[in-house]
């Protein structure tokens, strides 16, 4: 597919190229700054826009506000933000954005995880929603012990953190060697002990959402 | 003295006041010897450098003389106006030749050197025209028929040839004499005292200025000490890390592309050392200056620092963002009180609480530990207090022996110089 790359740092923005192109990738535009990248996703719309959350010139969080651009005049393209720590303050943002296009959110570090970082691609160019599992290992780390997440098991902890990283059910089943019934069945139980809407398209947003809100 | 004559002459007042003048014109012959050979010696030495130096630190002379004067004036002290306070910083702490470059720049050395002058010039002459003649006068008077055995004694215009001729001399006119002189003894110690006092004194404006100077130097070390800690932190964020984060990258990509074997098993495990190189990195950089605290706020930086914490943590901030310096020390305070709330007080709960209540933030951090935390020098505790302190807000450790810790921090919400 093709890519649209976004990177201050001369020395990831190759590492990050050199990657995606050895996995057969096309990288389109790779740019230093947010409005190189709005325009060169203007200029030639790629699959798929990968873009750092701080760049110049105020080195706060300009890749965000210039995915939220590119997501209003192109609602269907996917966007992974990769972040240098972890920052939930950022998720919000992101679960705002417009248009049904893949979201990621994926920590620098995890691009070095180099067959993960190419899956994740995949997953966010396919519409999914991705996000680091540092940062949702952050999300559930909220120790509360009353409210309703304190009343999910160990499994279905465990299952509702693969969820909140954008997991389907099949993957999960994979991940934790049992069947996709088993699976499907703990989520059904994790919905409803947190009564979020089952809704298997918006589910990552919605868990997303609840913890964030905890 | 003025209010009632004949009480004054059976007070102290007038022996404490011959003692002054007395007193005055000895230190005042010691000043001036001194002074004169100081600055003379700075005048002949001048085409060497350190006659130079000498002259320079002219001033600096009036400062152990202030002392000495000072000190005698509390032969002069009343109950309401005792002894002039030492005007000087408190320079106990610096070596001597900060203290040297400290006193010189004090206008109240200044004054204590044109007290030495004064003393030296006009004191030490006045008393010594009028004090001692009048002290000696009086002893020739009282042992006035003593005298006589040596030869007629003239006093203006008595002469007293034999021992009981000289006996009204010493018994009426010695004791008038003595009276008279008290007064005037009495007169002249009370204004050299009054000058003393106005120029060995403290000045409330000096005072006041010198506060404000010390408070806005603290601020400065403070916000010296934050730029340089940012500095730190940028140079480690966009230059080790992005380097650490690259070479991960280039090892990942290696990994792909080498056949199982021994050769991918040693990039792979290159790869996790410099993964764990930049954890470490980043726990360091955390400690230094934590950029979701620059980027996010207090907030956001208190719950990623609580999420990360063993305890079971409870925040509840409410918080908009702050000057840099307020929410940098917070944050420290709090990740202070979680660190010590596990090494220390072995701890499973944390309660961290804190809002704006007008001008200035409270923060509130309870743990459920064994107690007994305590603001010790050189501990973490402490340099944050210093910097509390440095801001105009305050920290408090409230930890009775069977717990709970509470730990209270106040700032203002604006830093002023």
């Amino acid at each position: 597919m093709s890519i649209a790359l976004a990177e201050d740092s001369v020395l990831l923005r190759e590492g990050i190229a050199r990657i995606v192109e050895a996995a057969g990738h096309t990288v389109t535009a790779a740019v230093g700054s947010a409005d190189a990248l709005v325009a060169a996703v203007r200029h030639a719309p790629p699959d798929l826009v990968v873009t750092d959350v701080r760049m110049p010139p105020g080195h706060s969080d300009e890749g965000l506000r210039a995915s939220a651009a590119i997501r209003e005049s192109y609602p269907e393209l996917g966007i992974v933000v990769l972040s240098q720590y972890v920052a939930d303050a950022y998720v919000p943002t992101l679960l705002d954005a417009q248009g049904n296009g893949g979201i990621g959110y994926l920590l620098k570090d995890r691009v070095g995880h180099v067959n993960e970082f190419l899956d994740a691609l995949d997953r966010v160019a396919g519409g999914g929603t991705v996000i680091d599992p540092d940062v949702v290992r952050q999300l559930l780390a909220r120790k509360r012990d009353d409210g309703p997440l304190a009343s999910l098991s160990q499994r279905e902890r465990e299952v509702l953190s693969w969820m909140a990283q954008g997991h389907t059910n099949g993957s999960i089943a994979k991940e934790l060697y049992v069947s996709e019934a088993a699976i499907r069945k703990h989520v059904g139980s994790i919905f409803a002990k947190l009564s979020l809407d089952h809704d298997a398209d918006r589910r990552v947003l919605a868990v997303l959402t609840y913890l964030r809100s905890q | 003295m003025a209010s009632n004559p004949l009480w004054f002459l059976t007070s102290s007042w007038p022996w404490r006041s011959f003692a002054y003048t007395l007193s005055g014109a000895a230190a005042g012959l010691v000043v001036a010897v001194a002074g004169f050979t100081y600055i003379g010696a700075g005048i002949l030495l001048s085409p060497v450098v350190i006659g130079v130096v000498l002259l320079s630190y002219a001033v600096v002379v009036g400062v152990p003389i202030g002392r000495l004067e000072r000190w005698r004036l509390r032969l002069m002290a009343t109950p309401d106006r005792p002894t002039a306070e030492d005007p000087h910083v408190d320079a106990s702490f610096a070596s001597t030749r900060e203290r040297l470059a400290i006193w010189r720049s004090e206008p109240a050395s200044v004054r204590e050197f044109g007290y030495a002058m004064l003393l030296g010039l006009l004191f030490m002459p006045v008393n010594i025209i009028l004090a001692v003649p009048t002290v000696m006068a009086t002893v020739l008077l009282f042992l006035a028929p003593f005298l006589t055995w040596d030869g007629p004694v003239d006093v203006f215009i008595w002469r007293a040839e034999t021992f009981a001729e000289g006996l009204p001399i010493a018994l009426g006119l010695a004791p008038a004499w003595l009276v008279l002189s008290a007064y005037v003894q009495t007169v002249l110690a009370g204004a050299q005292a009054e000058a003393a006092r106005a120029l060995l004194g403290p000045r409330t404006g000096e005072l006041e200025e010198r506060i404000a100077t010390l408070r806005r130097s603290r601020l400065d070390l403070v916000s010296a000490f934050e730029t340089e800690r940012r500095r730190i932190e940028r140079h480690l964020h966009d230059g080790v890390q992005q380097r650490l984060v690259g070479l991960t990258m280039t090892l990942g990509l290696a990994e792909t592309q080498l056949a199982p074997g021994d050769g991918r098993a040693l990039v792979e495990r290159a790869h996790s050392e410099a993964e764990a190189a930049l954890g470490d990195l980043r726990d360091a950089v955390r400690g230094i200056h934590p950029r979701v605290l620059v980027d996010h706020g207090l907030l956001a930086a208190v719950n990623e620092v609580a999420d990360r914490s063993p305890l079971t943590a409870t925040v509840d901030l409410t918080v908009a963002r702050l000057p840099s310096a307020v929410e940098e020390t917070a944050y420290f305070v709090v990740s202070e009180a979680l660190t010590n709330a596990i090494k220390h007080a072995n701890a499973e709960r944390i309660e961290i609480s804190g809002a704006v209540d007008g001008d200035r933030l409270h923060v509130e951090i309870t743990d459920d530990g064994s107690g007994g935390a305590s603001v010790v020098p050189d501990g973490g505790l402490a340099g944050l207090v210093t910097r509390l302190d440095a801001l105009g807000g305050t920290l408090s450790v409230s930890s009775p022996t069977e717990g709970p810790t509470t730990i209270t921090m106040e700032a203002p919400c604006h830093v002023e110089a």
